[in-house]
């Protein structure tokens, strides 16, 4: 032996002594996991997480939480003499004065966005091929979690350099707390420590930056990648691919080393819009004060739909009994995320209420298989397009040359019927994908190559598709919604009338096509 | 035709196909020198940020296109470890892809549920341990304990009390009193009546009392501006319009939706526009809302001249001025 294999030897036997670590190892060295591009969108939230964890320690030596006014003498001559507070002076120090400051303060904000969008990313790929059914409703619930902390996470970050535009940021942020009915103004100013701005909100947002949510986010992303190490990865379906099993590349070391790989490459990607592409140049802004503003204010686009929202809301307050109610805030600033985000967080019980379907599920589903969910994933997306457009109403306005008045009238009419429209497309989009591969699979591939009938008839040649294929086209059981029909017991009432009436909906499917039918058609050719 | 519906068949994995560096030990010696030298770039990037931290100049800047003006330093740190950090993981990748085994494996998976014996000794266990415990007899523990437990939470809700003082009147009020100077923000000078000209736009601050200092809880509340229009472009009731002088009318530059300072002017127009959610005040009429989310006026400041012709408040606001708030009381308008 060789002594290198004798010391690792001696290490490894000495954990295992103390912890019997040894079989748990054993057995998950070779653990499989399935490969699929989709699967590596997770991964980006992790690794983008693990980038603003190591930039923003980095940030953390140098940048100074503090609403003390102190009087700016660096090197960025044009603020030179000018009024700040620390928390904004520290931020130019680091941009300007520190050795590789500026791309870090940049890689940060990069990798944010990022993170931000990989989660989304995720949870779009999740949602659309029903990763999120059983048993893996917890995930779900955590991944939502996640999806809520990140924005604020993301909108407490860049508040903290205090420039003028996180200030007005922090401003509104104030306002709807202040909005919030009875103990609205009593929220406010225990979050500020008195009236806005004071000295203490960022102080105070520095530590839920950098220490609670961090820790937080640590925790449940420790508990989602147990479980998903527990319950074993989903797959998509295909030949040798079933409801029992799970294939793929075993973690040592094909899986170690495409995900160690992977890493890197998400960090050098980052680093590099670090290095070329500026982002948040706090020092055009100048420092906040409430007195003044920058035209064209934007938040980042994890915000930017309820910004969108706020904007395309209507002018309504009540005025009653000296009270003050601000629905104009309240209904875009609270209650529609509040549905939204709720009714996300119940999908999967609402699914399966509807189905009846208590079964374990593995295999994803394709989504044109599900056309009901992928319809309702689709219209949730286009409102919060349409909301997210509106956030940008000013700069498109300039852009293509629209009136803001317009801009704000597509969104406040389309918000409402954009969305159904896009559920009745989606879901004949979807249909007509399912009657494609039935086509498919019964008729084969249209080969191009035209043949002349003995009667003189041109026909294009099809060629039939493997066997593979087939399998993988019609392996999942139509109607989607499995057992159907639902037991008569459980379609009483008004909330069994539509539990039934979803489920009918859920069974509007193009059957898959089978052997049978195959054979059928074949007889009927001769 | 037979009743019984076939369904095809699962035809199970394919075939595995060797690789080209699986057969041929001379692709195989070729994929390992790509991965090696994709390996030694990430260390060349790693060098050059070593070099560019300790030898550049911290205050180079230079033009490039596309990105403007850029630091050198800050780029080449950057460009550095991009490589250190891309070639590595490519280097890995390619290892996975060319040279590791890449013939998918099948591993069975587990039922969750546990088996029926187990829940039902479970069960069993639960009870009897919570019987050893007797809570289920001792009713007067189980419901002390439960009250208990209900109030401990609520301490650290009272020790969060301190974070902050109560609003009081200070959302109710501002520094505006009556006979208060206008001063120029920021040069802190008092206006004289003349020295605004039509069509111009200042913001100002109320003059404080000896001893009290302008914070910027006080800006956020008090700042107002000030604007000159013809004195027949007005379209104000007699009230309003004796709050003016001679064309000269000011409103708190405080948005009454969500607070930013409304701070675009169109002469034009005479309309004022906040910049975070577009709502727009029509000067002539009062600053009354014409478009967007916000649902009240900017509140007016009454104005005029002191006997040394500089302007001065006529009162305080008579309303709260800027967003809502659950005690704001609209019976005065
Ligand atoms: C999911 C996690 C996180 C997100 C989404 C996030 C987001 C942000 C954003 C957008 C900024 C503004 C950066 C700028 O443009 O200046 C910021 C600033 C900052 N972050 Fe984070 N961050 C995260 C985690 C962390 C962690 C873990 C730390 C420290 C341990 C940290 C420390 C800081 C510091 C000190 C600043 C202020 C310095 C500056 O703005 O230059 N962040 N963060
Ligand atoms: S704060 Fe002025 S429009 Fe919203």
């Amino acid at each position: 032996m060789k002594t290198s294999q004798k010391v690792a030897g001696a290490a490894a036997n000495y954990v295992d002594e103390r912890t019997g670590a040894a079989k748990w190892l054993k057995k998950n060295l070779t653990k499989v996991f399935p490969d699929h591009w989709s699967f590596m969108l997770g991964e980006i939230c992790l690794y983008s997480f693990i980038i603003l964890l190591l930039t923003g320690t980095f940030l953390t030596f140098w940048f100074d939480p503090s609403q003390r006014e102190v009087v700016y003498h660096g090197s960025y001559l044009p603020l030179s003499g000018i009024h700040m507070s620390a928390a904004y002076d520290s931020t130019l120090h680091l941009s300007f004065d520190v050795r590789g400051g500026l791309l870090m303060r940049q890689i940060h904000h990069w990798a944010a966005l990022i993170f931000m969008s990989a989660i989304v990313a995720h949870l779009f790929r999740v949602f659309f091929t029903g990763a999120y059914r059983k048993p893996r409703e917890f995930n779900w619930l955590i991944g939502v979690g996640l999806l809520t902390f990140g924005i604020v996470e993301g909108f407490l970050g860049y508040s903290l350099p205090d420039d003028l535009l996180s200030g007005t940021g922090i401003r509104i942020a104030e306002a709807i707390l202040q909005a919030i009915p009875v103990v609205g103004s009593y929220l406010a100013f225990f979050a500020f420590g008195g009236p806005f701005p004071g000295t203490a909100f960022i102080p105070r947002i520095f530590i839920v930056h950098v220490l609670l949510l961090p820790g937080l986010f640590l925790a449940l992303i420790t508990i989602h990648l147990m479980l998903v190490w527990y319950q074993k990865h989903t797959q998509y379906p295909g030949p040798g691919r079933t409801e029992k099993n799970v294939v793929g590349y075993p973690l040592m070391p094909v899986y170690m080393a495409k995900a160690g790989g992977f890493f890197f490459v998400v960090f050098g990607v980052t680093a590099f819009l670090g290095a070329v592409a500026s982002i948040n140049p706090i020092w055009l802004y100048g420092p906040y004060t409430p007195g003044q503003i920058s035209a064209g204010s934007q938040p980042d686009w994890y915000m930017g739909w309820l910004d969108g929202l706020v904007r395309a809301a209507p002018p309504l307050e009540t005025h009653a009994f000296g009270h003050t109610i601000s629905w104009n805030i309240l209904i875009p600033g609270l209650i529609i995320p509040g549905i939204l985000f709720t009714g996300m967080a119940l999908y999967p019980f609402i699914e399966s209420w509807i189905s009846g379907d208590k079964r374990e599920h593995h295999l994803l589903d394709r989504p044109r298989n599900a056309p009901n969910r992928t319809a309702l994933g689709v219209t949730a997306i286009t409102f919060i397009l349409i909301s997210l457009l509106n956030g940008g109403n000013d700069i498109i306005a300039t852009h293509f040359h629209l009136t803001i008045n317009g801009i704000m009238w597509f969104t406040r009419i389309g918000l409402f019927t954009i969305p159904p429209i896009a559920f009745v497309i989606t879901k004949r989009i979807c249909l007509s994908l399912q009657r494609a591969d039935r086509d498919l699979v019964l008729h084969g591939r249209e080969t191009g190559r035209l043949v002349m009938m003995p009667n003189g008839e041109m026909l294009e040649v099809h060629e039939p598709i493997s066997d593979a294929q087939k399998w993988t086209l019609t392996q999942h059981q139509t109607p989607g919604a499995l057992p159907a029909p639902l037991p008569a017991s459980a379609t009483v009432g008004i909330k069994g009338k539509i539990r039934a009436r979803l489920n009918r909906a859920n069974a509007v499917q193009i059957p898959a096509p089978t052997l049978s039918d195959l054979k059928e058609l074949g007889e009927a050719h001769h | 035709m037979s009743n019984q519906i076939e369904r095809f068949q699962d035809p199970g994995l394919p075939e595995h196909v060797h690789r080209n560096a699986d057969v041929d030990p001379r692709a195989a010696k070729r994929a390992e020198q790509q991965i090696a030298i994709l390996f030694l770039l990430s260390a060349v990037g790693t060098i050059l940020t070593i070099v560019s931290y300790i030898y550049i100049k911290s205050t180079t800047f230079f033009y490039l296109p596309v990105m403007g003006r850029t630091n050198l330093q800050q780029l080449l740190l950057g460009i550095g470890l991009t490589a250190a950090t891309l070639f590595i993981g490519l280097g890995a990748i390619q290892w996975a892809k060319k040279l590791m085994p890449d013939e998918e494996v099948i591993a069975e998976r587990h039922e969750f549920r546990s088996e029926e014996v187990d829940r039902e000794e479970l069960v069993e266990t639960f009870k009897e341990r919570a019987g050893a415990s007797g809570i289920g007899r001792r009713s007067l523990i189980k419901r002390s304990l439960g009250l208990s437990l209900g109030l401990v939470g609520l301490s650290p809700l009272v020790l969060l009390r301190d974070t902050g003082p109560l609003p009081g009147k200070f959302l109710n009020t501002t520094n505006w009193a009556a006979g208060t100077r206008l001063l120029r923000d920021p040069d802190g000078q008092p206006i004289l009546a003349s020295d605004i000209e039509v069509g111009a736009v200042t913001q100002v601050l109320p003059e404080l009392s000896a001893g009290m200092e302008r914070t910027l809880e006080n800006t956020g509340k008090d700042a107002v501006l000030l604007l000159r229009l013809r004195p027949e472009d007005f379209n104000l009731d007699p009230e309003r319009l004796s709050w003016t002088h001679e064309g000269i009318i000011a409103f708190s530059k405080i948005c009454t939706h969500m607070g930013c300072a409304v701070a675009l002017y169109e002469q034009q127009t005479h309309h004022l526009l906040c910049p975070c959610h577009q709502s727009t005040f029509d000067v002539t009429r009062g600053a009354k809302v014409i478009f967007g989310p916000a649902a009240r006026p900017l509140p007016q400041l009454a104005i005029t001249v002191n006997a040394d012709g500089y302007l001065i408040a006529k009162q305080p606001f008579t309303l709260p001025i800027g967003p809502s708030f659950w005690e704001r009381n609209s019976s005065n308008g």
